[in-house]
């Protein structure tokens, strides 16, 4: 099995070989990532690395004061005391100084790479196909820029962070200990042992516990959101009751799972404390015996106990950084799968322009096949002349969206050519394709901003005027107007909500002011009721008259405007003639017809 | 409780509120509060044990007198972890308690609610209120009310430690750092409103991102991926430039965080070692100072943290009353009266419905229907987008009640019925089908868990919702947001089937077709035939097909019932049902260039014999004609 792109991610039986290959990949990405900002990085560390060491100096200072600035003031002379207290200021200053800056380098380093990160996933997922998408399904493609792009926003804010500051903190201490005290150094690293086994005790259970705190808050999350969201249902159906019993559950999980989560810190923080406590007595009993037989200065020994003390801080922040780390890491791995995906309808490298289309559409011997054992159209060859209307019919799966997405390239046939005006699609320049042919489906999506700039993402500098004509075009100014600021209500807000029938009235106008050479219309009426649906036909009628269209309806009533209908079945054309012709006829279409004008009134 | 009396509460009193559901916890709170007051004692207490040694002791030089004060060093060092494990103990589990408890009462206060409700408050308002707010409570109560307790005692008793060591000495270390009690809670509030703009910025950016996703068909089909890019490079640079900000104001506390303790040990040090020259102060008692300092540094930083931390808590807290407090006026009655044999009639006696945020002057949605439905007759409900079909749905079931007027259900008004009961003898479909993350039996059998399988098998087939049996685990495949993705067509099918599963004395369907294909609509019509022809019903119908399952068809305009009668009758009576149900090949097909405004004159003109108050369409010209 092939672990390429987006393959693998949901397996957990991955091989030893497999393994290394992801993670191969997200290192290649994650270095694509940094070499960018070697220079920045290297003043980062540097920065990082002077400020732990002048954070570190303030007790061997302190030692200093006492043992030597002491005596010499009571000798009179107080120029040592001021001299390591100056020395204390500024090391003071200078940590405090340069940890700030070093704060804000490290934030400028990880944003450059998330927002960089950003960008390449967000233009990569634009670009794979359609048909990825289908497959891939919306909710996966947004977990990975938002929930997995955030753990390693996470990491790179917070834990990269703890770790440098905490490790060389660490570091620092541990070495200034041994250089004042070789004894004491000898006791803290004894002390180190115990930690290790603490910490990584920690680390192992964590990575468990917090996984299962994951899942059991976001099923009460899922359980909430779709009782909230289907309250109607939940009432209507009387579920209170047997929701109550179902969430008491799920919230009874999560308390349970975050209780051991908690609890992991109940452990471990006194388990620090503990550690650190007798560290610092052995310290105090092997220091005190030096100071007392008078090979040991006492500020000296005031310095270890204030090392020991602080050696054991960072702990516990670094032992988090395991669980940042991991799901970084498998958020990584998850990410670098995506931008491995080859995008199946690629931009042609050398692209064909066509400035001025006419609208002729040709598939010779085009197959579709989403694998080889998957043929959902067999090779057929189809042309249809600049400006005709075709109606695409035939029952649900026979293959009419299909047909329609290859005319738009939303798919690219697996045999075979698509042409538009002799220009095969694949050779076509993106801007030229999308200028020239246009699809409206079924589900009308509106994005957020107000109902003018949804028409206008069809033409994305057009006049205000140039929105109205469009929707008066399509029947969709009166309610527009109607809508609580008209054409600058937001979608999203409260009174801005509009149905399904206007969204599809909008997404019309959208297409209207685009200007296409080529329309589709897939189930684009579907919602509308039925005076709109006239006022649409209406309306396409004059809109189609200089056109190529192709329009897919279940609605029979579309066939009146069509100059020719083609009647799908199994992914097959086994019907092509003038509508009249057809219903004249004794096949498929003059059956399909009789039956929808004896639904009719 | 308004919001407005809420916000004059004080932060303790509105804290406060919160007692009820803290009540059990309460004891173990304060026996936590009690093992920290000591872990916190006992850490004070190791540096006057260093204090007596090194001025005793090791002055001295006896190696022997040192075990002793090491061996005390290290049991109260021992009982510091155990105080420390302690504290964390006794909350831990009450703490959470405390957390799943309100949590559990907002779900249930929510789900009673009614959906006018929930029209307001969007789920993801709701959720974070479910979720952070009351994770943000859980905290206060079992680390931040006990720390703030602890810490403000052990400061004092540390400044009176130090003061006694030396009052000079403990004199500069107050001083020195109250500028950073102001600093750090000066900090939370700026870093709270930042990390808040961070998270909306953060929201919209993952906005943005849906609906990059959701919308990607249309982005393909205009061929506009390079202005969602560069709307999404603008939104994700406003993300980094705010982040920046972010640390900065991290870089600001950090540096106040290390100065000002490096400072106060700085100067401590030079009065120190003056004040120990002239024998103010012994060489023990420095080193008691520096360990007692190091012991108090943690205590003071983090008050401004944690005062912050208790007014983020208040915040939590108003907004979990907010929908704790309320009002819900759909309940069950007083005195419920029950329907002792369910026959099916439903009556409509001059209903009146409005949203209680509709603008005034504007007329009533519902403006005044009188409509009676016979047992086991069949209603189609026919009008254009905005009439008021859904709405009369939904009053049935009493998802909203009434402004004035009642409906009755076999003669009892159904506010007179429990909601429970009212539900049973009502069952709907809508058509936007919700379904649960559960299996496909159970949401089929939503309405009557207690059916028989033959049951839920005849209700399948009548929604010819046959699909389900090719699933994978069948009739077990889990569906909703945490199962499979079923179409909108296969949703609304087992929408269809729940409703028709629950066999209750009258089926309200919302449009309950509209997402199938004529084929399936076919069928599915034909096996509601026999359903419908025993059960009383309302159907919302946008299709003639769907029509002409219906016994009677109400034909609603303007929120009135304009016309009641066959389909056939009204056909031939009714110009605005003929322009409302007919579809475009009519017998005389409208012109080629007919405008909107052509047809509304032509539904002004025809429509003489029925009774309509305003012949315009939209809410404006309405608004213009009642004037």
């Amino acid at each position: 099995m092939s672990v390429t792109g987006v393959e693998g991610e949901e397996r957990h039986d991955l091989t030893k070989s497999e393994s290394k290959q992801i993670r191969k990949r997200s290192m290649r990405l994650l270095g694509s990532l940094v070499s960018p900002m070697k220079a920045r990085i290297a003043l980062t560390a540097t920065v990082i690395i002077i400020s732990t060491g002048a954070q570190v100096v303030g007790p061997a200072l302190i030692a200093f004061g006492i043992d030597q600035g002491l005596p010499a003031v009571v000798g009179g002379d107080a120029i040592p005391l001021v001299l390591v207290v100056a020395a204390y200021l500024l090391s003071g200053l200078a940590g405090a100084l340069l940890i700030a800056w070093y704060t804000v380098l490290m934030a400028r380093v990880s944003q450059a790479i998330l927002i960089e990160l950003r960008k390449r996933v967000f233009l990569h997922t634009q670009k794979l196909s359609l048909e990825f998408h289908e497959k891939y399904t919306s909710g996966r493609i947004i977990a990975r820029q938002t929930s997995d792009l955030d753990s390693l926003r996470e990491l790179l804010d917070s834990g990269i962070s703890q770790l440098v500051q905490g490790g060389l903190y660490m570091v620092f201490i541990a070495g200034a200990l041994f250089l004042m005290d070789w004894v004491s150094g000898l006791v803290l690293l004894g002390a180190v042992v115990p930690l290790a086994f603490l910490t990584r005790w920690f680390q192992v259970r964590s990575s468990k516990v917090f996984r299962e705190t994951r899942t059991t808050s976001a099923r009460v999350i899922v359980h909430f959101v779709e009782t909230m969201t289907g309250i109607r249902a939940v009432k209507a159906f009387r579920k209170e009751k047997r929701n109550e019993a179902e969430f008491g559950q799920l919230v009874e999980d999560y308390r349970d799972a975050n209780a051991r989560a908690i609890n992991l810190f109940g452990v471990y923080d006194p388990g620090l404390v503990f550690i650190g406590n007798v560290a610092l007595a052995v310290v105090l009993l092997v220091g005190g015996l030096r100071v007392a037989d008078g090979s040991l200065a006492i500020g000296v020994l005031l310095a270890t106990l204030l090392y020991t003390r602080s050696f054991f801080a960072p702990a516990e922040e670094l032992a988090m950084f395991y669980n940042s780390y991991q799901s970084a890491a498998a958020a990584l791995e998850k990410i670098s799968g995506v931008l491995e995906e080859i995008p199946s309808v690629p931009d042609p490298d050398r692209p064909t322009d066509l400035w001025q289309a006419k609208g002729a559409v040709n598939f010779a011997d085009v197959e579709f096949a989403y694998t080889e054992d998957r043929v959902v159209l067999p090779e057929f060859s189809l042309d249809i002349p600049a400006g005709q209307t075709i109606a695409l019919v035939g029952s649900t799966g026979a293959g009419k969206s299909t047909l329609a997405k290859l005319i738009a390239r939303f798919y690219d046939p697996s045999k075979g050519a698509v042409t538009l005006d002799g220009v095969e699609l694949r050779q076509l320049h993106p801007k030229d394709l999308r200028r020239a042919i246009v699809m409206v489906t079924q589900e009308a999506y509106l994005f957020s901003g107000t109902v003018a700039s949804n028409i206008a993402l069809g033409k994305p500098d057009a006049t205000r005027s140039e929105v109205i004509q469009a929707a008066k075009a399509v029947g969709a100014h009166e309610f527009i107007e109607s809508l609580p600021d008209g054409y600058d209500t937001d979608v999203n807000k409260r009174g801005g909500r509009v149905s399904a029938g206007q969204r599809q009235l909008i997404s019309f106008a959208r297409a209207f002011i685009a200007d296409p050479v080529v329309l589709i219309l897939d189930e684009a009426t579907a919602s509308l009721d039925i005076p709109s649906e006239r006022l649409v036909q209406e309306g396409l009628q004059t809109l189609l008259a200089d056109r190529t269209a192709i329009i897919i309806a279940h609605r029979l009533s579309t066939v009146a405007i069509a100059d020719r209908v083609l009647v799908m079945e199994h992914g097959r054309i086994i019907e092509d003639g003038p509508p009249a012709e057809l219903i004249a006829g004794t096949g498929k279409f003059s059956q399909m017809y009789a039956a929808w004008r004896d639904s009719l009134v | 409780m308004s919001i407005d009396t809420e916000r004059k509460l004080s932060t303790v009193a509105a804290i406060r509120r919160l007692y009820p559901y803290a009540k059990p916890a309460m004891p173990w709170i304060y026996a936590g509060m009690a093992a920290a007051m000591l872990a916190a004692l006992v850490s004070l207490a190791i540096p006057q044990v260093l204090q007596s040694l090194v001025d005793g002791p090791l002055q001295q030089g006896d190696s022997n007198e040192i075990w002793l004060p090491v061996i005390v060093v290290l049991a109260l060092g021992v009982l510091e972890a155990i105080m420390i494990f302690l504290r964390r103990w006794f909350v831990l589990h009450p703490g959470t308690r405390i957390e799943a408890r309100m949590r559990n009462a907002l779900y249930d206060k929510l789900q009673r609610l009614p959906v006018a409700f929930h029209d307001r408050w969007p789920s993801g308002q709701l959720l974070s209120r479910a979720i952070s707010d009351l994770n943000l409570i859980r905290r206060w109560f079992a680390f931040g009310l006990v720390l703030i307790v602890v810490n403000v005692v052990t400061i004092v008793v540390g400044m009176v430690v130090l003061v006694s060591i030396n009052w000079v000495l403990g004199l500069i270390f107050f001083v020195l750092s109250i500028p950073l009690w102001v600093y750090g809670y000066v900090f939370e509030n700026k870093y709270s409103v930042i990390a808040r703009r961070s998270q909306d910025q953060t929201g919209d950016l993952a906005t943005a991102v849906e609906e990059s996703v959701h919308g990607i068909r249309v982005l393909k089909a205009f061929g506009r991926g390079k202005e969602a890019l560069r709307k999404f490079q603008a939104q994700a640079e406003l993300v980094r430039g705010t982040e920046i900000e972010k640390a900065r104001a991290i870089a600001g506390i950090w540096l106040w965080l290390l100065l000002v303790p490096d400072a106060i040990f700085a100067v401590s040090l030079l009065a120190g070692v003056w004040l120990a020259s002239i024998g103010e102060i012994t060489v023990g008692g420095l080193v008691a100072y520096f360990a007692t300092a190091t012991v108090l540094r943690w205590p003071v930083e983090s008050i401004g943290f944690l005062l912050s931390m208790t007014l983020d808590t208040r915040t939590a807290s108003d907004r979990f009353f907010e929908v704790m407090h309320s009002e819900n006026r759909i309940t069950d009655p007083e005195n419920p009266k029950t329907i002792e044999s369910p026959q099916g009639r439903l009556v409509f006696e001059n209903v009146h419905f409005r949203y209680e945020d509709a603008a005034d002057g504007t007329r009533d949605l519902i403006n005044g229907i009188d409509l009676e439905i016979e047992p086991g007759e069949t209603m189609a409900l026919v009008g254009l987008t905005g009439s008021g079909k859904s709405t009369i749905t939904a009053l049935t079931t009493r998802l909203y009640d009434v402004t004035s007027g009642s409906i009755r259900v076999d003669g009892v008004d159904i506010r007179d019925l429990t909601l429970g009961d009212l539900r049973k003898h009502l069952a709907m479909a809508f058509e936007d089908a919700t379904l649960f993350s559960a299996s496909v039996r159970d949401n089929v059998l939503l309405g009557r868990p207690e059916a028989t399988e033959d049951d839920l098998k005849e209700a399948l087939s009548v929604a010819q919702a046959d699909f389900v049996y090719e699933l994978p685990d069948g009739l077990d495949t889990k569906v909703g947001e945490e199962g499979m993705s079923l179409s909108g067509g296969q949703r609304q099918r087992l929408a269809l089937a729940r409703a028709v599963a629950a066999k209750p004395s009258v089926l309200v369907l919302d449009d309950p077709l509209s997402a199938l294909d004529v084929d399936t609509e076919a069928l599915v019509e034909d096996a509601l035939r026999h359903v419908l022809a025993s059960t009383t019903a309302l159907i919302v119908a946008h299709r003639p097909s769907t029509v002409q399952l219906a016994d009677r068809v109400a034909l609603l305009e303007q929120g009135r019932v304009t016309a009641v009668g066959k389909h056939s009758d009204l056909l031939a009576t009714s110009e605005h049902y003929r322009f409302v149900i007919s579809s475009l090949e009519d017998e005389q097909p409208a012109s080629v260039d007919t405008t909107a405004e052509d047809i509304e004159d032509a539904v002004s003109i025809h429509t003489g014999t029925i009774p309509i108050i305003n012949p315009g369409r939209s809410g404006r010209s309405a608004g213009e004609g009642g004037a």
